[in-house]
């Protein structure tokens, strides 16, 4: 570690690091040599068409997927290939899923609970008591995601839109330092879309963010630095405007 | 009996057959009949001394000459029923219809008055018992000579070397002379004062055979001798048969596992064809095996004497109907309804197993029955030291044409290749206008065939009853978690690796063990690969 | 755990309590003849349903909440049983055929000199108690934590669990595996000097199978009701987004399949003296995919329901198998099929007024095992 540390700047002043990833199912190469370095405290926008391997990405982060070849690297400090998923939750990287996610058969509030950052073990989790910060913290996240009057709602019963919100209140409960947020407003009216827009931007203040999303409305309104991804590899980065007059870029988009 | 003693005797004899044979060969033109008639009277005259030693001697020689008589004469005094007239010289036996004949000429003896019983002790009767086994030796039947032969080989009694190497010298065939020699072998090692000479050639012939008593009994010379030069002889020999005995031993295990395979991929196959189209255990997939099993009984119970031998060609469609239609009533009237339910469906499977069992055992009782094995399932063949029962050989060859039938099915017509979409991914499978539900019924029709030909099979090597399936699920499903499924030679090298992993395992550390140990393995094996050795891979198989 | 589903575990359990009074009241205090007499047998007889209710719990605490369907947990009763008889056999003493006051008769028969290791401490009654927790304790911890690490679950969890049992099932037919073969262990005398063919041990043992259940019953309540509870059941719903929320789902499951199988112990231990014999066929995994059909009859993932499921499914059993033999296990098989077919809640589930905001039921993927680490 401290020989890459030395000898690798970017590296030490990255909070998420990758360099070459690689991934390929049954021959099929998902992700093709992708490297990506995030800031701390940076909020990054990933658009690509579909199949660019954008959730296969946050598969590798989050240590679903193990990549073939390349490194990733979180902190400067953890090999993220190294971990399990448990593991690199634990470090403080939460995920929302391109498909919501929820706890169907639990309250919007025991989702949240069960989300909020705490002890995880089995017996933290048996003996610990009512906590009034924990209260406090849902309290303020379902109302912030305006999902106050749902609290004791089963989540199954939530519409595509309210998971959505739900799923994103998850993320915020466990106030983690990098969040990988997939395609958050989809099934969202415009409005809701702007508010979402809204939420991120408030949540990138003190968080590191990666969103990946379709919508360029919504990116636009995040107003951060794009990277388009495409057939596995980074194809541009810059604002969305240079991205957007990239020539290759529109190639991808609107050829073929 | 003092080693001397016997050992002169066995010299007498030997020289007494000895000079019999020569006579027999020297007068070419005299008609053997003849010459057996005079040493047949000068044995019999020994039985008019009534002393012990000389009666065993004349057993001896009854045995060595084998008259035609010889054995009637033989049973007779075991049972204290041979006479001897002292007064006129002549022996006697009284048949079991109580009359006396002349063990000369068998003619009938009207008054019986004058003779007296040739007393038997237990050393005679030890020779009678010796001498009525080499009496078949000389017998004209080769197949009869070799397995008084092997009788010999087996008893080591040494009374017998003298028929042993009169009928050697005279025997002309192949078989028969080797299993003389390694009688006589077999004597030489029993033996404790054996010649070198003597025990080098015992070591060679034995090493010849190989096997494990012939191991024994060169260890037996081994102990015996001190010569440095049979010692060494010995250990050579048992080296050499040590390993010919590993290699063939690990040869059989193999042969074993190869069969119990076979069987367990009969019974698999379908398992997996289910579970790979449904994603479903089917818990009453071992009583399709035992319906199976049942219909060749029932093709038993009804085929006239006549059709017997062709009662598989009967059996095999039979019970793959019965089968298939139990299946398809299985998964239209219960797993269709649990779709999506793995759990449930393995709990509502299992009530059906309960019930076809009890419905069995209440129409054919809860015994086993026994289904025969047609002429050809039957018997065995060795190569080398292998033991192959032609029911097991035939078994693995049906295993072999289901596999390819099987792959035939999935690659070559279009059910098979819509029924590989539906495993690969039903939603899309279902997309694409393939009518799942038909795909579902006719994949359970032909699981639950197979493995109602599965029992076929099995019904040759086991009792068939009520229960025969219930300990086939945990293998079958074993066998699939290994193969993964989709792919019929996954499961394929799943049964062969469990099927030989058993039986190699089980000498070595006993079957629960083993089953122990393949226990573990799998569950290792189902962290490195949950799919199995060939998975299909994609986000199709795990949504 | 809806507020419902909690008042008819308080009904379940007062009445328990009861029962755990009345009952050796009426069964030692009534005359014979007397109308409210409970006899010896009955007594028994329902005794041996609350230790199948006790497992029932158990396997409802792993299959109701965190979707683990055991097909082995007969094992883990079993393996409770043999430990308390183990302590029975010993009790024996010179009571026995040939007298050793050390060796149990079949060791004596089988011409053993010296107490297996394994049998050493059982003479002493707070040794045995121990291990009737210990030992399925500590084999659901080694199974388990094979399985939960290596991310078996569904159907492949369930076949694993009944190869598991099976296993044992073959290994306790062995006589060399020193503990009675095929046999088992019987012959019992007394426990803790009291002797076990009397009125008063048969009513007391019927009473501390009532005190287990409840117990059971509210340790499992006390589990399911605690944030762990929660996680154990969002386990059952979504494992992997456990897993991405930072759970060790391993361990959430590993420890409610070593408390559920302690229980299981528990209730074999008391199971044993009651009927007076443990012997392998209690390994047979017919018997455990039983206990799986008691909590679906009763309503899985309602704890009270499970009990009830195994009183009830019992109950039957004992009336239908006096009465018409052959057809039990038709029935039994029958029951399989109904209850999963049109009863998937349960007996509970139609007593349970259905409240109008219901999640609809999970569906497990059709390939349980999820996400693996394929290489
Ligand atoms: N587990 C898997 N098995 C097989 N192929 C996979 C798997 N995961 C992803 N892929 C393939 O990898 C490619 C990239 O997928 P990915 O989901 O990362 O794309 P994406 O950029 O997120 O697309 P979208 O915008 O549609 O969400 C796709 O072609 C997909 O089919
Ligand atoms: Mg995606």
């Amino acid at each position: 570690m401290t020989l890459a540390e030395s000898h690798n700047p970017t590296l030490t002043h990255s909070l998420l690091y990758l360099d070459g990833i690689s991934v390929s199912f049954d021959g099929y190469k998902a992700l093709r040599g992708l490297s990506l370095v995030l800031a701390p405290g940076e909020m990054r926008a990933i658009i690509g068409p579909n199949g660019a391997g954008k959730t296969t990405m946050m598969d590798v982060i989050t240590g679903k997927t193990k990549p073939d070849e390349g490194e990733a690297m979180f902190d400067g400090r953890f090999d993220l290939t190294k971990l399990d998923e448990a593991e690199i939750a634990g470090l403080g990287i939460g995920r929302k899923f391109q498909k919501p996610t929820v706890f169907e058969n639990h309250t919007v509030e025991d989702n949240l609970l069960l989300a909020t950052k705490a002890p995880r073990g089995v017996f933290a989790t048996l003996f610990g008591r009512d906590d009034k910060g924990v209260r406090r913290t849902i309290d303020r996240i379902l109302a912030t995601t305006r999902l106050g009057g749902l609290r004791a709602r089963v989540a199954g019963s939530l519409s595509h839109g309210q998971k959505q919100w739900l799923e994103i209140g998850m993320l915020l409960a466990q106030d983690p330092k990098l969040l990988l947020v997939d395609e958050p407003v989809a099934g969202m009216t415009d409005a809701e879309t702007a508010a979402t827009a809204e939420l991120l931007r408030e949540i990138a203040r003190d968080h590191s963010v990666v969103v990946v999303e379709h919508d360029m409305t919504f990116v636009r309104e995040l107003g951060v630095k794009v990277t388009v991804l495409h057939e596995g590899a980074v194809l541009a980065d810059g604002s969305l405007d240079q991205v957007s007059a990239d020539p290759r870029v529109i190639e991808v988009y609107l050829g073929r | 009996m003092p080693h001397r003693a016997r050992l002169l005797l066995i010299v007498r004899r030997g020289a007494l057959a000895l000079a019999t044979s020569l006579l027999i060969t020297l007068s070419g033109l005299m008609a053997s009949g003849a010459a057996r008639a005079d040493a047949l009277d000068d044995t019999l005259a020994r039985f008019l001394a009534d002393k012990f030693p000389e009666s065993e001697q004349a057993i001896g020689e009854l045995a060595a000459e084998a008259p035609p008589q010889a054995a009637a004469i033989l049973e007779a005094m075991s049972e204290n029923r041979l006479l001897f007239d002292p007064a006129d010289r002549i022996v006697a036996y009284r048949n079991a219809s109580g009359a006396v004949l002349n063990a000369r000429t068998g003619e009938t003896i009207a008054d019986a008055s004058g003779f007296r019983k040739v007393r038997v002790n237990n050393a005679l009767r030890r020779a009678i018992e010796g001498a009525t086994g080499s009496l078949t030796l000389a017998g004209s039947d080769p197949e009869k000579r070799i397995a008084a032969a092997e009788d010999v080989f087996k008893s080591r009694d040494a009374k017998a070397a003298p028929a042993l190497k009169a009928q050697l010298a005279r025997e002309s065939d192949a078989r028969a002379a080797t299993a003389l020699k390694l009688a006589l072998a077999a004597i030489v090692a029993a033996s404790d004062e054996a010649s070198a000479a003597d025990r080098l050639s015992a070591i060679e012939t034995l090493r010849g055979r190989g096997d494990q008593d012939a191991e024994n009994l060169i260890d037996a010379i081994d102990e015996k001798t001190a010569d440095p030069e049979v010692k060494a002889a010995a250990d050579s020999a048992l080296a050499s048969i040590r390993t010919r005995l590993m290699f063939w031993g690990a040869a059989q295990d193999l042969w074993y596992g190869l069969s119990a395979s076979s069987v367990l991929l009969l019974a698999a196959i379908g398992l997996a064809i289910t579970f790979g189209v449904m994603g479903v255990i089917n818990m009453a997939h071992g009583e399709m095996v035992m319906l199976g099993a049942y219909a060749t009984y029932v093709v038993q119970l009804l085929l006239p004497p006549s059709l017997q031998s062709w009662s598989l060609a009967f059996a095999i469609p039979l019970a793959f109907i019965v089968a298939a239609l139990v299946g398809v009533a299985i998964e239209r009237l219960v797993i269709r309804y649990l779709y999506s339910r793995p759990l449930e469906t393995l709990l509502a499977t299992w009530g059906v197993s309960l019930i076809l069992q009890q419905a069995v055992r209440s129409l054919f009782g809860a015994n086993n029955r026994q289904v025969t094995n047609p002429p050809f399932m039957s018997g065995s063949v060795h190569v080398g030291g292998l033991d192959i029962t032609a029911n097991r050989f035939w078994i693995i060859v049906l295993a072999i044409v289901v596999f390819v039938a099987l792959q035939l099915v999935l690659r070559a017509t279009s059910f098979g290749l819509q029924m590989r979409a539906v495993t690969q991914n039903r939603r899309m499978a279902a997309a694409m206008g393939i009518s799942t539900a038909k795909i579902d019924m006719l994949a359970f029709a032909l699981g639950s065939g197979v493995a109602g030909v599965a029992g076929v099979a099995l019904s040759q090597i086991d009792n068939v009853s009520p229960n025969l399936g219930q300990g086939y699920i945990i293998d079958s499903f074993m066998v699939v978690v290994f193969g993964g499924v989709g792919n019929l030679w996954g499961t394929a090298l799943g049964a062969l690796m469990i099927g030989v992993a058993n039986k190699i395992l089980e000498p070595v550390i006993g079957a629960v063990q083993g089953q122990i140990v393949l226990l573990v393995v799998i569950i290792l094996f189902i962290q490195r690969r949950p799919r199995g050795m060939f998975a299909l891979k994609g986000r199709a198989v795990e949504a | 755990m809806s507020p419902q589903l909690d008042r008819i575990g308080l009904v379940f359990v007062v009445l328990l309590a009861l029962a755990a009074v009345v009952v050796p009241v009426l069964a030692l205090a009534t005359p014979a003849d007397s109308p409210f007499n409970i006899p010896p047998y009955l007594v028994q007889l329902l005794g041996k349903y609350l230790c199948y209710a006790i497992l029932a719990v158990a396997l409802d605490l792993v299959w109701g909440y965190c979707g683990i369907l055991s097909l082995g947990h007969g094992a883990f009763f079993a393996l409770g049983g043999y430990a308390m008889g183990m302590y029975l056999m010993r009790q024996i003493g010179t009571r026995g055929v040939y007298a050793n006051p050390i060796l149990p008769d079949f060791m004596v028969f089988l011409n053993w000199k010296a107490l297996p290791v394994a049998w050493w401490g059982f003479d002493s009654f707070p040794y045995a108690m121990l291990m009737v927790a210990l030992v399925p304790g500590l084999l659901a911890l080694a199974f388990g934590w094979f399985a939960f690490r290596s991310r078996v679950t569904g159907v492949y969890l369930s076949i694993i669990t009944q190869a598991m049992t099976f296993a044992l099932f073959k290994e306790f037919f062995r006589n060399d595996f020193g503990f009675g073969g095929n046999n088992g262990l019987t012959d019992f005398k007394d426990l803790l000097g009291f002797p076990l063919q009397s009125s008063a041990a048969k009513a007391a043992l019927f009473s501390a199978s009532a005190i287990a259940l409840i117990l059971a019953y509210g340790a499992a309540r006390l589990i399911i009701g605690s944030k762990y509870g929660k996680a154990l059941t969002a386990v059952r719903d979504a494992e992997s987004r456990m897993r991405f929320l930072g759970y060790r789902v391993e361990n959430l499951k590993l420890f409610a399949f070593v408390v559920s199988a302690v229980m299981a112990g528990i209730a074999g231990a008391l199971y044993v003296p009651q009927v007076g014999i443990i012997n392998p066929s209690e390994f047979a995994p017919a018997n455990s995919i039983e206990a799986a059909i008691w909590v679906a009859v009763g309503g899985r993932g309602t704890l009270v329901g499970a009990a009830i499921g195994a009183i009830s499914v019992n109950f039957a059993k004992t009336w239908f198998t006096g009465a018409f033999p052959e057809f039990w296990l038709y029935g039994l098989g029958a029951l399989f099929v109904l209850v999963t077919l049109f009863l998937p809640k349960g007996l509970l589930g139609l007593l349970l007024r259905p409240r109008r905001e219901r999640a609809p039921t999970p569906e497990t993927p059709a390939l349980a095992i999820e996400e693996g680490a394929d290489p």
